[in-house]
């Protein structure tokens, strides 16, 4: 009887390891803002103007296991677009930059995911942006996961990537050292 | 020199106070057409939003003397040839301008502050935020603006062509007392 029991709780464990892992579905914490998804624009070739948009949403699927599974999908709220210069997020908002009345959603959907064996890797996806949609590839770093002292699950990540703004339809020159936004992401979960 | 108004007619504070306000308003008008779509190499492209918010300013300041002054002063009855739907017409007329003024600069103020920044006029002083934070403020306050301006202009034509009626069609004096005080 023993170790019968013995064998069928090895038979089991051997069973849930065998079995695919299943990934599990989090939701980026905006609520409390323990996620951002920020940006930076050279001025001029002599410093940076940093910004963010404060109101967006995703959620994504990632196991370390597999991690190739990886999935992403984050909206973001255009009209949110925040450079600490009241005068400088309408002209951002206006049609030279982002054309937010016409456009007043930018999304990411994540197509695949390139491991790099390093906790790392790429993520492929569609952004579009100005109504734009093209394939980015955003560098990934994981930046860590596990419990929470207040019984949840969390993981979390950093991103980043370069846009070049003509690509997207942006129609104004802000000169030769400013051709590109520099995206620099912050990403945490909590498992669903 | 007859400063002040009298029943006949506007005096000098009142006539160089409408044509102040009248030349402001055109010149703030054109400098904001001009500035919103200079690039951003022009050398305009600080200077021109540095003089239309201070002009602005200066101009609010200006205009709430005029009220004042108005308030102090006889206001000058109609011309007699005045039609009754002429006289309620231009007293409409007036409280819009004055109004749709008030409200043009004040939406203005509300961009430029929306985010707790001071108002600096000409780097002489500066005018401190007081209504900030409201949801996407710069863009409410910017669309008001816009279209208020416009507005504003309409009625500036209607009224300057109103006078421009008077002046040659009815051959009456209320564009010229509000050229040189009348005698």
């Amino acid at each position: 009887m023993k170790t019968q029991l013995k064998a069928a709780l090895l038979l089991a464990s051997t069973m849930g390891l065998a079995l695919p892992a299943s990934a599990a579905d989090y939701t980026i914490d905006t609520r409390g803002a323990h996620a951002s998804i920020n940006f930076k624009v050279n001025h001029l070739g002599y410093s940076f103007v940093v910004g963010r948009f404060d109101t967006f949403s995703g959620d994504f699927s990632y196991d370390q296991t597999a991690p190739e599974a990886t999935k992403v999908n984050v909206k973001i709220d255009a009209t949110s677009v925040n450079s600490n210069h009241a005068e400088r997020d309408k002209h951002i908002r206006s049609d030279d930059f982002l054309a937010v009345d016409q456009f007043p959603e930018a999304s990411f959907s994540s197509t695949k995911y390139q491991a790099n064996g390093d906790d790392g890797g790429k993520l492929y996806g569609q952004l579009t942006l100005r109504g734009v949609t093209k394939e980015i590839v955003i560098d990934v770093t994981k930046v860590g996961e596990g419990k929470d002292p207040w019984g949840g699950y969390r993981a979390g990540f950093v991103g980043s990537t370069e846009l070049v703004m003509k690509d997207f339809g942006i129609p104004t020159n802000l000169g030769p050292s400013s051709t590109t936004v520099a995206m620099d992401l912050v990403i945490e979960g909590i498992k669903k | 020199m007859s400063i002040r108004n009298t029943e006949q007619g506007y005096g000098w504070v009142a006539i160089g106070l409408h044509w102040l306000v009248a030349l402001s308003v055109f010149g703030l008008f054109g400098l904001g057409l001009f500035m919103v779509d200079l690039n951003y190499y022009s050398s305009w492209y600080q200077t021109a939003p540095m003089i239309h918010k201070s002009v602005g300013i200066l101009l609010f300041m200006v205009m709430l003397f005029r009220l004042l002054w108005r308030g102090l002063n006889p206001h000058p009855v109609s011309p007699e040839n005045h039609q009754q739907w002429e006289k309620t017409g231009a007293k409409v007329g007036h409280f819009l301008l004055y109004l749709i003024l008030f409200c043009l600069m004040i939406s203005g103020y509300l961009i430029s502050t929306a985010d707790g920044r001071a108002i600096s006029v000409f780097e002489w002083f500066e005018i401190p935020a007081t209504v900030t934070g409201i949801n996407q403020q710069e863009e409410l306050a910017g669309d008001v603006h816009e279209i208020l301006a416009w507005t504003l202009i309409a009625l500036v034509a209607g009224h300057g062509l109103a006078a421009l009626k008077h002046h040659f069609i009815d051959k009456d004096s209320t564009l010229v007392r509000m050229l040189k005080p009348t005698k």
